[in-house]
């Protein structure tokens, strides 16, 4: 469970975060929705322990993320990124192995040699294992940082954006895979995610902000509706039921 | 994990043995046991600031993630020759004279290692961490620091201003050899802990978000690695005097033939290139060539064409 309580957060002279609380059960996959420059970033960066809170408290089973040791944290909870540059040159395997450092501490054995070629099998990266991470496409890093995350095996997984950069068939196949993730190995998924059509077909609860405060919490019937839809967004939106899942139209 | 950089391990070995024997036997002519004494103190001289510059510089690139700017790029020998030229201007020539030693090198690098941490808690673990504005500070407290030199080179009188020039222009041909037993130590302490640190490097590589992530206490390390870096650059400072663009040549010469690179690999590597640049090189200029030339203007040479061509490759990119 994540209890977050009067969560606070300015950058410079501007408060992103106002008063944040929210509880989040274990298990499944929760989306957080919102326009740019709500806060979502943050928020799940707070969360991740990468910004230091201003006021305010977040907890994962009861352990508080800013009393617990970073290497009991790095079991539990794993983040990815938006912006992931790196300078050294590594091989995908080498970057999936690096998701298992909280566990092995630098000395690979081989159940984690064997947990890293499940994922890379996962995110369908096994024949470009050897190639260099610099010289891939946007959409084939992302796997390889996605491999990466779910290779810490953490019972709480923060991705930012997951489906950057990607191409209709892969983006549904992770969706799939995180779905899967979530609900057989019993993990607990948070994305900040902008196609809401995407959030609308896998995610079980939502999180809606707006300039920095959430507006409305959820499942799929509560958040997604034409009048929700409208307060977050501020936009008219049809509203469609296909096979039994709901369609947010919103191109007109 | 050497596996698949043996070969470049075991040629860059080879080259390094062959250029030490080179240097220590070529053309003695008289006392052997006084030639090998006299050589073997500059050999280890040689030796260690290779291994430090080297270290030091890549050790550098991990914690600021970027591969251009260097400690000695940024300035930092401005800030070695200010403490020279504050301490005699302080002492007076005859002072600063009797001043030599081990006392005057442990005073130096406690002035030189404490700055190099203020500056870069200041700028680098407290929130903003550009490499732009981190060279740009650089840049501009050399130039300070060296404005301030100016000004007191102009109010030296005459034998004290001697006296400085003397100190400053330490270079290979007359290196300090009476600091090896101390500076030794130093080196090979760093180095252990660059060893015990060796797993995290890699980790500190991939970026401050990804490291705190993977549970790496990101400010402790890289503070133990500035700590590190500032007593290496401080010694190979001290014994030789400032040479600008050694390490960013060594350095990325690693970065090219470097197959595997992990951190241990990279300085071993980049550590051999140094040993044989600084060895080979000494050799040619000193022996072979009697001195007509002088190995640092050479190096500087080659290394300042390289920063070159890497800041045009970066800026295509």
């Amino acid at each position: 469970m994540i209890e977050i309580k009067n969560l606070s957060k300015s950058l410079g002279n501007k408060q992103v975060l106002k008063d944040i609380a929210f509880n989040l059960p274990k298990g499944g996959i929760s989306s957080i929705i919102g326009p740019n420059g709500a806060g979502k970033s943050t928020l799940l960066c707070l969360m991740a322990r990468l910004l230091s809170l201003d006021s305010g408290s977040v907890a994962f089973d009861g352990l508080d993320i800013a009393k617990t040791r970073d290497d009991t944290l790095a079991k539990k909870i794993s983040i990815l990124t938006q912006s992931n540059a790196i300078s050294s040159r590594l091989s995908v395997e080498q970057l999936v192995m690096f998701g298992r450092f909280p566990h092995h501490r630098g000395r690979p054995r081989l159940a984690d040699e064997e947990f890293v070629t499940i994922m890379l099998e996962l995110m369908e990266l096994t024949d470009i294992r050897f190639d260099f991470i610099d010289e891939l496409s946007g959409g084939q890093q992302q796997r390889a940082f996605i491999a990466m995350i779910l290779a810490q095996d953490t019972d709480y997984i923060l991705l930012d954006e997951p489906l950057n950069n990607l191409d209709m068939k892969h983006a549904r196949n992770i969706m799939k895979t995180l779905k899967d993730v979530a609900d057989n190995m019993n993990k607990t998924i948070i994305l900040v995610i902008h196609d809401i059509n995407f959030a609308a077909h896998y995610s079980d609860y939502f999180i809606g902000l707006k300039q920095g405060e959430i507006i409305v919490r959820g499942d799929v019937d509560t958040v997604l509706t034409q009048s929700q839809i409208k307060l977050i967004y501020d936009i008219d939106v049809s509203i469609n039921i296909i096979n039994n899942k709901k369609h947010i139209f919103y191109y007109s | 994990m050497f596996k698949s950089d043996r070969n470049t391990l075991i040629s860059l070995g080879l080259l390094s043995i062959t250029f030490i024997i080179l240097f220590l036997t070529y053309n003695v002519g008289g006392s052997w046991s006084f030639a090998l004494a006299f050589r073997g103190k500059k050999l280890v001289v040689l030796v260690l600031i290779a291994i430090a510059i080297a270290t030091s510089t890549i050790l550098f690139h991990t914690a600021t993630q970027n591969r251009i700017i260097t400690p000695s790029i940024m300035g930092f020998d401005a800030l070695f020759i200010f403490i020279q030229t504050v301490l005699l201007f302080f002492m007076g020539a005859i002072q600063f004279i009797s001043f030599e030693g081990i006392a005057k090198f442990l005073v130096e690098m406690g002035v030189m290692v404490s700055v190099f941490l203020a500056m870069f808690y200041w700028l680098f673990l407290r929130g903003n961490r550009s490499v732009y504005l981190l060279a740009l500070t650089g840049i501009i407290l050399g130039i300070f620091f060296r404005s301030l030199v100016n000004f007191i080179f102009r109010i030296l009188d005459p034998n004290s201003f001697a006296v400085l020039q003397s100190e400053l222009f330490s270079s290979f041909n007359a290196v300090e050899t009476n600091l090896i037993f101390i500076a030794a130590p130093m080196i090979i302490a760093c180095l252990f802990f660059v060893y015990l640190l060796r797993y995290k490097l890699e980790i500190i590589a991939l970026g401050k978000n990804t490291a705190v992530a993977l549970g790496v206490n990101y400010r402790a390390t890289v503070f133990a690695m500035l700590a590190i870096i500032a007593i290496l650059v401080a010694v190979s400072t001290a014994l030789v005097g400032p040479i600008t663009f050694f390490g960013l040549l060594v350095s990325h010469l690693a970065y090219q033939i470097t197959k595997h690179q992990n951190h241990l690999n990279l300085i071993i590597i980049s550590s051999l290139i140094a040993i044989c640049t600084l060895v080979g090189g000494q050799f040619i200029f000193e022996k072979l060539l009697n001195m007509q030339a002088t190995l640092s203007i050479v190096i500087e040479c080659i290394g300042g064409i390289t920063f070159l061509l890497i800041l045009m490759r970066a800026h295509k990119k």
